[in-house]
């Protein structure tokens, strides 16, 4: 990845804890930002502007504060930093940046931004850093000027952690849109010489009505781009919102029903050809030998391009590419992985929690004295988890006149930019990478593992045609950038009066999950210890990150716990949370509107989870029973949703409906396994994915809204589904299932 | 020899090798990207077309086996003066895709569905919609086949 060097960015006060930080500092860059700050309004500094400017202003164009362009046509044009997924975020940021510019929204037009650090994503740098230090206070008073130039330095253009509305939304547009909507104002004022008091905007014209005169935008555009934007406009009262919280259909939907929206895998160049790509099985090895020839008889093929640890074949399309491969028989070196498996891993696991010897703590209170000597023990384990993207990854790379040019879909489209340069060889100023439509990701296109980016700038500096690197499915499912394997030990005891006095989380997996999860409820004594285990595969941010593992953990054992108690599962939990506090809220609710205690059909069961991520609190009461086959069926999902506010309503509720989906999904089928060192999981034929027979028939999602500060949608409604799921199969068939999936094991 | 099939009401000469599946031919020699490729193996249904008014998953489909016959991918669901069939606008009233990719063929799913079956109960959308939608789109393609088919009353009370 883009080996940037670090800038001294640590201001001399800051009492920043750096622990626990480092993978998501890794992650949005390979930069060491803790300590670093980004700014009040995140309008870049006065070059990143003027760069923006003369990328996107064309004639009769007049751009604002880098993301806006305002057309002497009235026509508006915002520029997303974000890629959109298809989890709306794109149709949010332009109803936010719209609502305080007071835009006409029919003249609203979103594009991606250039994949160039002047669009460097400032506003998200200063949301990351005050969630990652916990400490917002001190990013505020560091200049603009020199957070943009952080923001440039981390190659900053990342859509991932729920961010995309609630920091770059909240931190840039909406202030980018009030501001410029002032500037007007102050054109309009001048020209038609009242005070600016007098005048009022809707869409898209500045309006006096004592003199009955209007201003389109478009004609004070001009004049008003050359003012200073106010650095700290006061934003609207949620009550005038015209555009924010209203369930706006979303405007990329309309190209996905008819077949004409282009993802990278449809991208196309005249004389382009196609590569199709295997890595070494055994994450770790190398390309030994391969004889290029069987492939080279298949007609279509052009070329067989051996990398240090892949093999590619080149054809006319995919289907010679791919037969081409087929025929090949490579031999790669294991790296000396060849021991690893699923079982061995789980062994290491168990092995490192034994010896007790915990890479990183937290906690309060005195844990061992309150677990006493006989505490209640179980043990989780979950598997490695693939993204399943339904696009496999596809890039086109050309190299001419020495430039390249890389066309696809990534979650950081600055960074993909930044490896090209870094693998190439070449000059920034000499690769360019066009952002397109995303057919998913859920985290796999994140910068730190797009090991494609290096395979097809490398075939592309080689070959003189443009050329199509298209990962088939089954290199997808055997390369993944998968959820870690992990387990848990949970320990607690409880008082003679029900009450938990003690309880520990004892967990391994790579990299420790203290930062990004939350343990709501109060307790005398509570301890989370991590233990580091890395194996030789490739692991990384699923949908929700480490919320979806530890929400299981501990929401599978506070149920537990609730038991052990005889206690109501819900009742035992409110017992446990702070009075008045968003969590009970959330709580409550979902028992409300699920009818919790009431009677079910003989053989269903009801479970209950709650979790907080990416600051949302999600709450799932599941109705299911064991079918014939032995499978889970999940009956109904209520769920209640906390993210203080939301932008779109149905977008949200589309998010939070796929979140919910995709955590059952992962709890009752999905694993990755390993024999040899190599993923035993071939293609979507042996990693299940929920299909809409077994998706539940009815989700009742509501959405509380309590006005706390935005939290993210993307993700949290995936953690509560797992526990909530084994919550209610334990309930229906007295079966507790600890290892996921669940697939037959709540069988009678 | 050339394949000779038609594509979307066109009569067109293939002149890809026979054992190409239909999916590559429709993709990079004619050029309608609509159709997706996801797995190469018939497990996802990305690639669903209809030969002769069947759903077909074209990535396991050799040309060969289709010569002469009448082959609709989603680029052929419009009608003559662009008017979006009555499922892809009960797609965009549901406000069905997220990431889009898997949703031409689901629709080309939906569409052969309510053909065979007039108005599709739950029990006939689950056993005949097969295919993956890793954004879980499910409910709202349920809602949509249903308001599709004169059963709004039912999307109300269904998964939405």
């Amino acid at each position: 990845m883009a080996d940037n060097p670090t800038p001294d960015i640590t201001p001399a006060a800051s009492p920043v804890k750096r622990k626990g930080v480092k993978r998501r500092a890794f992650l949005i860059g390979g930069v060491a930002i803790v300590g670093a700050g980004l700014f009040g309004i995140a309008i870049a500094d006065s070059n990143a502007a003027k760069d923006a400017k003369a990328r996107i202003a064309g004639k009769g164009e007049h751009v604002f504060a880098t993301w806006l362009k305002i057309g002497e046509d009235d026509s508006i044009t915002i520029y997303s930093p974000h890629t959109d997924i298809g989890q709306g975020s794109n149709t949010g940021l332009a109803q936010m940046l719209a609502e305080e510019l007071d835009a006409a929204w029919d003249q609203v037009r979103l594009v991606s931004a250039p994949a160039e650090p002047s669009f460097a994503n400032v506003g998200l740098g200063r949301g990351f850093l005050s969630e990652m230090t916990g400490q917002p206070a001190i990013i505020n008073g560091v200049p603009a000027s020199f957070l943009s130039f952080i923001a440039r330095q981390m190659n900053l253009q990342i859509t991932g952690g729920s961010s995309a509305l609630r920091f770059t939304g909240q931190q840039t547009f909406q202030k980018v849109g009030a501001a410029t909507r002032l500037a007007l104002i102050e054109t309009a004022a001048k020209r038609l010489n009242v005070p600016a008091a007098e005048l009022t905007t809707q869409d898209s014209k500045v309006i006096h009505a004592k003199s009955s005169r209007t201003l389109r935008y478009g004609e004070l555009a001009a004049e008003a781009a050359t003012l200073s934007l106010d650095n700290a406009p006061k934003l609207k009262d949620p009550e005038q919102y015209r555009l924010m919280r209203q369930s706006i259909a979303r405007l990329d939907i309309p190209a996905k029903v008819d077949g004409t929206a282009q993802y990278g895998m449809d991208f196309a160049l005249p004389d382009m050809r196609v590569a199709t790509i295997m890595a070494a099985p055994v994450r770790g090895g190398k390309l030994t030998s391969v004889d290029t020839a069987p492939a080279l008889a298949i007609k279509g093929v052009e070329k067989v391009i051996k990398l240090d640890d892949a093999v590619a074949v080149i054809g006319k399309g995919y289907w010679p590419a791919i037969s081409g491969l087929r025929a090949l028989s490579p031999s790669f070196s294991d790296g000396g992985n060849a021991g690893v498996s699923t079982a061995s891993i789980f062994t290491a696991h168990d092995a490192l929690i034994a010896k007790g010897a915990a890479d990183n703590e937290a906690g309060a209170g005195d844990v061992k004295a309150g677990l006493g000597a006989k505490p209640i023990e179980a043990k989780y384990q979950v598997p490695f988890l693939h993204h399943a993207m339904m696009e496999p990854f596809a890039l086109t790379a050309h190299f001419k006149d020495g430039k390249l040019n890389i066309w696809g879909g990534m979650q950081d489209p600055l960074a993909t930019k930044m490896a090209a340069v870094e693998v190439s060889g070449l000059d920034a100023d000499n690769v360019t990478f066009h952002p397109m439509i995303i057919g998913g990701s859920f985290g796999r296109r994140l910068p730190m593992y797009m090991e494609i980016v290096g395979q097809v700038t490398k075939l592309a500096m080689q070959l003189p045609y443009p050329v199509k690197l298209i990962w088939s499915r089954e290199e997808e499912v055997a390369q993944g950038a998968y959820r870690p394997q992990s387990s848990a030990v949970l320990t607690a005891s409880l008082t003679d009066k029900k009450r938990i006095a003690a309880y520990q989380n004892n967990y391994v997996q790579p990299e420790s999950a203290e930062d990004e999860t939350v343990f709501p409820y109060v307790l005398p004594a509570v301890s989370r210890r991590h233990f580091a285990h890395v194996s030789n595969q490739n692991t990384g941010a699923w949908r929700s990150v480490n919320s979806t593992q530890q929400g299981f953990y501990n929401e599978s054992f506070m149920d537990e716990l609730a038991h052990a108690a005889g206690e109501d599962p819900v009742a035992f939990r409110r017992n446990h949370l702070k009075a008045g506090s968003r969590h009970m809220r959330v709580l409550d609710e979902v028992a409300t509107r699920s009818g919790w205690g009431t009677p079910l059909p003989a053989g269903r069961g009801r479970g209950v989870a709650l979790v907080e991520s990416f600051k949302t609190i999600v709450a799932h009461v599941i109705e299911a029973s064991v079918g014939e086959d032995g499978m889970p069926m999940v009956h109904k999902v209520t769920t209640v949703v906390d993210a203080g506010s939301i932008v779109n309503p149905d977008a949200a509720q589309a998010q939070i409906e796929g979140g919910t989906i995709m955590g059952l999904s992962s709890a009752i089928g999905e694993a990755i396994t390993l024999d040899k060192g190599a993923v035993q999981q071939s293609n979507l034929s042996d990693y299940l994915l929920l299909k809409m027979a077994q998706s539940p028939l009815v989700q009742d999602i509501y959405f509380l809204n309590s006005g706390a500060d935005m939290g993210g949608i993307g993700e949290p409604g995936v953690p509560p589904a797992a526990p909530a799921l084994a919550n209610a199969l334990f309930a229906a068939t007295g079966k507790r299932v600890r290892n996921l999936p669940i697939m037959t094991q709540a069988k009678g | 020899m050339a394949i000779q099939t038609s594509i979307n009401g066109k009569t067109v000469a293939l002149s890809a090798e026979p054992d190409t599946p239909l999916l590559w031919v429709i993709r990079e020699e004619l050029g309608l990207t609509g159709t997706k490729f996801g797995c190469g193996v018939a497990a996802c249904g990305a690639c669903t077309v209809h030969v002769n008014g069947e759903p077909t998953r074209s990535c396991s489909v050799p040309i060969s086996d289709v010569a002469g016959k009448s082959i609709t991918t989603i680029e052929g669901l419009k009608s003559a003066d662009g008017t979006l069939h009555a499922v892809q606008q009960a797609w965009i009233a549901a406000q069905v895709p997220q990431c889009g990719y898997c949703q031409s063929g689901q629709i080309m799913a939906a569409v052969a569905l309510i053909e065979k079956t007039g108005r599709p109960s739950d029990a006939q959308i689950d056993a005949a919609m097969t295919n993956i939608c890793r954004c879980g789109t499910y409910p709202r393609i349920r809602k949509a086949i249903h308001a599709a088919t004169g059963q709004a009353a039912k999307a109300a009370e269904g998964a939405v």
